[in-house]
């Protein structure tokens, strides 16, 4: 009997609902979704677009912070607040226009200045899956970040400011198993098949003279069984040189007896798979030389399947990570087919059950219950053991008193980045800025935007002098632009910003796909937005 | 900090941009308070689509100083639209997508006017696309591009040095998701290119072989194509399938889950099933709203020039990481729906014949064996046999005749070109010119009569 892993099932009208998106995050991001209570600081566009892509993707909770009150200028650039709402509270009035998105999130309001209520009340946060902090001055950014790392929740900044704007995640540690990269070289170890795969590829004939059965052989076949043919007379080697790459390849077509062979096309174009190096990526060898990878009682159980895999990797695995057990889809007879599914799938299962013991084992030597983490928790470990992603960020008040120099200089001499740095600098400058003359360049009076972008370079450049970078040319035009800007929260950029920002926190949340590193500069002059690691 | 200068203004955050001089503009940037008023009055925005893209564009472009809109959407809301198309509601579910929209962002942000077309794209009048500054695209379907493009660029003209005229440019801004990933980009007929010029972004859709879909299926997604496109009208011989009707979905669902046991192939689910013979889109607002407000933020640039636009694809990938890259793709000189053609002056008395040899002679062409269309008609075709008999009594009318006798038009020749010392086959538009007919002095004098 074939035992079915039983999967989390929810009811019919929420799959129809969230159909759309279930195709992307499955059932088990949907229910982290719908575990995650968020707290939103300021509800400006930024904010609010933020949480409206959230709360239609059913988010669990979520409570909006103002202590602000409704003007007419909120009217023409957020969507969540109407005439009617003029005058009264805008944490009010945006958690009512948000929970009509779906009546399946709980929407709390709190009437307060955000500002405020971090200096007063730090423990207030601690509640939360995580904090998006909108338009926020560096001081508190570096107040409230202090708070989340240190209380354990999740942090996400996102400002827009005029046609410019940030995102910035602030946690310690994000370490993801299913990262869901886009290409991928699937896992079919062709350059170093295992005795069970050589064994049925020894049971076909790929010189079988039924010209149907030879059409039929997956490329999968065919290139394990030339790369033996190849290597006994190669001392044992695969193909390394381009020169040899290029025989192997025409060794294959050699093989072919008529022009419409499909799995011959397929074995021709997939030769790079026999080339491709053995063993684990630099990446994953990072990962488990990381010190965390020594694990003891407070490990989490992502750094513990780490020490099982690195185990793994050099005991029974021979320098392989445990085996995906998937294949693409090829040319093939039904039965090839599934009987080479069979076996990789088999030895993926033994893969598996090796790990299941190693972490079992390192588990009681920590001292926890031996079965504290469960079957398909491993199974999926070990089933993306080679996409395995740990992602790291730096505190803010670490960046801003100590950017990284080499990553400014870098980022300053290439074009692509001159004007992403530039706005970084500024978009800082004009909270300095604002602590000195009590508004933001060009905020209120269109006759001072001129003055203010001249007081702006000043300010920039001793900022930019203080980060140790002072060789930096920063660009007049957009010293004057960001004056222009005035502090304007246009619509459009919050969208666009506050759809970064939603984007990024069902990343966190679902733990899938991987989430952004270093701060994201929106260019909203010529889109020409980059991420800077400072 | 309370604004002492200007009294409270809606157009607060706006006004930073469209009444302040700038440095990193658009050549035609005059701020003041004239050009806010001007997109206000007489700017007139068409959103083509009301989904995922389309309610993000509508909410967009309100907000950002237009309040002139029309939407048009032939669809009606869906359960599964709910998840990001945040106009809707449950109760909602039936209702007209244009209509529904139109009304929610007129209920909350005031004095917006959207009007609401529940129809096809296809059934407007040309005209009717004329009535528009801009036309911003929410589509998911490359055929719906392809014909709004080819609308859009009906209407360019192109003056006699091949430039095109300003005011027959009619601009469209497009966006596109699918899951993490998306795109946004700015079409100018005539300046950047158009939809036609970079068709070769879309890769053909791939499908299945027929004799792997019978003879050897490998996985769920053969099984469900199976019962889906050999099964279904082999047992329901001339009922044609229905994807949304839910006994048909049941029906192949039930099928592939048949083949799938004989073959041993697991996975069938009836959401793959759905899925794969739908070929569903996943789709999640943070897309949408990313890539609507790169759309409606270009839109506001060309039409007021208060910044630099985007030059002019903007690509976007959020799932690993988070990766933007804009490309400055090149128009296609001899695109057949942007291009101007090649401009050919002719006498009124040509026959059709002979203007079909003179395509052979013609330095820029040296079309041998030419086709000849004119808009939808047909006016010469050199096979097959059939259809050459039926329009060779054409070859001896004139060509001013055939064409309705107008001063100047396009048509497009299809024959066998003779390039680099090589045939190949070759379609191209001509932009026909008729000397000694002045279709406006005509007129005029006509009336002067």
């Amino acid at each position: 009997m074939k035992r079915v892993e039983q999967e989390p099932t929810m009811s019919e009208p929420k799959k129809t609902k969230y159909d759309r998106q279930l195709r992307i995050w499955g059932e088990l991001g949907q229910t982290a979704l719908e575990n995650a209570s968020i707290c939103l600081l300021n509800c400006g566009p930024t904010g609010t677009e933020t949480l409206k892509n959230l709360v239609l993707g059913g988010i669990g909770s979520i409570t909006v912070v103002d202590g602000s009150k409704v003007e007419i200028g909120d009217l023409g650039n957020n969507f969540m607040v109407d005439e009617k709402s003029v005058g009264q509270s805008k944490a009010k009035c945006t958690c009512a226009f948000l929970q009509e998105l779906n009546d399946a999130v709980k929407a709390n309001f709190i009437e307060e200045n955000p500002d405020s209520l971090i200096m007063t009340n730090p423990s207030f946060f601690s509640q939360f899956t995580l904090v998006v902090a909108t338009q926020l001055v560096e001081d508190s950014m570096v107040k409230l970040d202090r708070i989340c790392r240190e209380a354990n929740v999740k942090l996400i900044i996102a400002r827009s400011y005029g046609l410019t704007g940030f995102v910035r995640i602030s946690v310690k540690e994000h370490t993801i198993i299913d990262s869901k990269p886009d290409h991928f070289l699937d896992d079919l170890r062709l350059n170093n098949p295992w005795p069970e795969l050589k064994r049925f590829v020894d049971t076909i004939d790929i010189k079988t003279p039924d010209p149907i059965a030879h059409k039929h052989i997956p490329y999968v076949v065919i290139l394990v069984k030339i790369a033996e043919e190849w290597a006994r007379s190669h001392n044992n080697n695969l193909p390394l040189t381009r020169e040899e790459k290029r025989e192997f390849k025409d060794l294959v077509k050699s093989k072919m007896v008529s022009l419409d062979e499909d799995n011959y096309k397929e074995a021709i174009e997939a030769t790079f798979k026999v080339f491709a190096p053995r063993g684990i990526s630099q990446e994953i060898q990072e990962i488990i030389n990381d010190s965390s990878a020594e694990v003891g009682s407070n490990s989490s159980d992502f750094w513990i399947m780490v020490a099982a895999l690195k185990e793994f990797i050099s005991n029974e695995g021979g320098g392989e990570a445990p085996l995906e057990g998937s294949m693409p889809d090829m040319t093939s007879s039904t039965e090839h087919y599934i009987n080479l599914q069979k076996i990789y799938q088999t030895k993926a299962e033994a893969d598996c059950l090796s790990m299941e013991h190693r972490v079992k084992n390192i588990l009681t030597n920590i001292g926890r219950d031996p079965h504290s983490i469960s079957k398909p928790t491993i199974k999926s470990f070990c089933k993306n053991a080679r996409k395995l992603k740990v992602c790291r960020y730096r505190m803010l008040e670490d960046e801003f008193s100590n950017p990284s120099v080499t990553e400014l200089h870098k980022c300053s001499a290439s074009e692509d980045y001159s004007s992403a740095i530039g706005f970084y600098i500024l978009l800082r400058a004009v909270d300095r800025f604002a602590a000195t003359y009590k508004k933001f360049p060009g905020q209120f009076d269109g006759r001072q935007v001129d003055e203010d972008a001249t007081r702006l370079k000043t300010t920039a450049l001793s900022l930019l002098s203080d980060m140790g970078c002072k060789d930096f040319v920063l660009p007049e035009e957009l010293c004057n632009e960001m004056s222009r800007f005035g502090a304007a929260e246009l619509h459009v950029v919050a969208a666009f910003v506050g759809g970064i920002a939603s984007q990024e926190i069902i990343k966190l949340i679902t733990k899938q796909f991987v989430p952004m590193l270093g701060t994201f500069i929106f260019n909203g002059i010529d889109h020409k937005s980059e991420s800077l690691t400072l | 900090m309370a604004d002492l200068d200007v009294p409270q203004s809606k157009s607060r955050d706006l006004d930073k941009l469209l009444l302040r001089p700038g440095n990193l503009v658009g050549p035609d940037f005059y701020p003041g308070t004239e050009l806010r008023d001007d997109i206000r009055e007489y700017v007139r925005i068409l959103v083509v689509g009301a989904g995922g893209l389309g309610c993000e564009l509508l909410k967009d472009l309100a907000l950002s100083g237009f309040r002139n809109l029309d939407v048009i959407d032939m669809d009606r809301i869906e359960v599964t639209n709910l998840n990001r198309q945040f106009l809707f509601r449950l109760e909602d579910v039936g209702k007209p997508k244009a209509e529904v929209a139109a009304k929610r962002v007129m209920e909350r942000v005031s004095g917006v006017e959207i009007v609401p077309h529940f129809s096809r794209i296809e059934d407007k009048e040309l005209e009717f696309y004329n009535n528009f500054s801009i036309i911003a695209l929410g589509l998911d379907s490359i055929e719906a591009r392809r014909y709004i493009n080819g609308v859009a660029c009906g209407f360019l003209e192109y003056d006699e040095d091949d430039t095109p005229r300003r005011e027959t440019i009619k601009p469209m801004v497009d966006g596109g998701t699918e899951g993490f990933k998306g795109h946004a980009r700015v079409i100018v007929p005539g300046v950047t290119p158009c939809f036609e010029c970079t068709i070769w972004l879309f890769p053909p859709q791939v499908k299945f072989p027929l004799c792997t879909l019978a003879e050897t299926p490998r996985n769920a997604a053969h099984c469900i194509e199976y019962a889906h496109l050999i099964k279904w009208p082999e047992v329901h011989g001339g009922k044609s399938f229905d994807p949304d009707e839910p006994e048909h979905m049941k029906w192949v669902y039930d099928e592939a889950i048949k083949r799938a046991e004989l073959f041993g192939i697991p996975g069938v689910t009836y959401s793959l099933t759905q899925g794969v013979v739908k070929n569903i889109i996943p789709a999640i607002a943070s897309t949408n709203a990313i890539i609507s407000a790169a759309c409606a933020l270009e839109t506001l640039k060309i039409v007021s020039g208060c910044s630099k636009t985007l030059a002019n694809y903007l690509t976007y990938n959020g799932g690993e990481g988070l990766h933007t890259k804009v490309t400055e793709f090149v128009r296609d000189k001899d695109c057949l729906v942007c291009g101007p053609g090649i401009l050919i002056e002719l006498d009124t008395s040509i026959t059709l014949q002979k203007f079909i040899d003179m395509l052979e002679e013609h330095p820029k062409l040296l079309l041998s064996k030419a086709s000849v269309k004119h808009g939808k008609d047909s006016l010469y075709m050199q096979a097959p046999p059939v259809l050459e008999e039926m329009h060779r009594p054409n070859l001896s009318k004139t060509l001013y005749d055939l064409m309705g006798r107008v001063q100047k038009d396009t048509v497009h020749v299809f024959g066998t070109a003779l390039k680099n010392e090589e045939k190949h086959s070759s379609l191209t538009k001509l932009r026909v010119v008729f000397k000694g007919v002045d279709g406006v002095t005509d007129m005029d004098t006509a009336i002067g009569a």
